[in-house]
């Protein structure tokens, strides 16, 4: 159990620098950055305060705490990837009606041009 | 194209994608048809000369900067019409499976009955006669689920060739489903208490080109839509929606 709270550490702190470097380089939006930042946070300090981490698995109900390690890990990137695919879903809304808008746009920009030279060269 | 005036009402739109085989004969089958009514082909930024031969044909041609498939390929020709003020719109597909001869029974039914909405359909005098056993299957399916959702029995709600009239137009301008609207679209006129009528219209095969919906993607279809009939019966309609 010992070394699975290490391998966690570990994995939390890789975490938190891959994706504070990808901030610095500008790979991730700050924004997109705080759901990965707190999830790697909430696994640190579980994996580092083992007397919370008891805790929580005897809440759970859950006597092997491993297995109560494994689902905190997967409820917290649940949250994640929902909250990325409303943010997905959003941006793709936004995408659609910004593609339609350009369409739309450069129709009537190119009639207007029709027009102009149909009524400079009847 | 001009803006709708008092004699020019009807906009025929004709959403294609790589269609560059089919689209041109539809357009002249379409003039032919609904001579000086205005075409306007959605090029659905196809990688072939869709936009050059539908132009050549006389058509003016709407090109989306990138592909968005046909909800959001129709939803933009349904913005453009409603900005322009016309009063109806008739979509004709661009694979040369809807025939053209068939826009005047259409365009009379929306003079004529009322309903905001007119689907040219395969099945209403030649009910049971589908085209594949898979068809079958999904349209009997649809129809089971829709009747009791649209409150009558809808014979061919699969079918594109579709007529819409402005306050229609309003809805779907705002709001259009984006992959396979066919039928969600039947819904989302539902829950504004709108009315159908179906006439009945015999369809072609396709001149050249590829399905949107082939075998191996029949079954995704069927989840696909069933989940967007349900979505669309909940869909909440806040302030976030455009």
């Amino acid at each position: 159990m010992t070394r699975l709270l290490h391998v966690m550490t570990a994995f939390s702190g890789i975490l938190i620098l891959l994706v504070l470097i990808s901030v610095r380089r500008a790979h991730i939006r700050v924004e997109y950055s705080v759901s990965w930042l707190t999830a790697a946070i909430i696994l640190l300090i579980l994996s580092l305060n083992r007397r919370l981490f008891y805790w929580l698995a005897e809440l759970m109900g859950i006597d092997y705490p491993p297995v109560a390690l494994l689902l905190i890990v997967f409820f917290v990137f649940l949250v994640v990837f929902y909250r990325f695919s409303i943010r997905i879903s959003d941006m793709k809304d936004s995408n659609i009606a910004l593609a339609q808008r350009v369409a739309i746009l450069e129709y009537q920009l190119r009639s207007s041009h029709e027009e102009q030279e149909k009524s400079n060269h009847p | 194209m001009k803006p709708a005036s008092k004699g020019n009402r009807l906009l025929i739109l004709i959403p294609a994608f790589n269609e560059e085989g089919a689209v041109g004969q539809v357009v002249r089958e379409v003039q032919r048809s609904m001579p000086g009514v205005p075409i306007l082909v959605i090029d659905d930024s196809s990688a072939d000369g869709t936009a050059g031969v539908a132009r050549a044909a006389g058509a003016g041609v709407m090109s989306l900067p990138h592909h968005l498939g046909l909800g959001g390929c129709m939803q933009a020709g349904y913005k453009l019409a409603y900005e322009l003020g016309y009063d109806y719109v008739i979509r004709v597909d661009g694979d040369g499976q809807h025939d053209p001869a068939n826009i005047p029974k259409i365009f009379n039914a929306l003079l004529t009955s009322n309903c905001q909405m007119v689907i040219g359909s395969r099945y209403v005098e030649k009910d049971g006669e589908f085209t594949s056993a898979v068809r079958g299957v999904g349209i009997v399916l649809f129809r089971l689920i829709l009747r009791p959702i649209l409150g009558k029995r809808v014979y061919d709600p699969t079918s594109g060739f579709v007529g819409v009239n402005r306050d229609a137009l309003a809805v779907f301008s705002r709001s259009f489903p984006l992959e396979y609207p066919e039928i969600e679209a039947l819904v989302v006129l539902q829950r504004k208490s709108f009315r159908f009528q179906e006439v009945p219209c015999a369809m072609r095969p396709r001149r050249t080109g590829k399905s949107t919906i082939t075998a191996l993607k029949s079954i995704y279809y069927i989840v696909h839509v069933l989940l967007g009939v349900f979505v669309n019966i909940l869909k909440y309609e806040g302030p976030r929606r455009r």
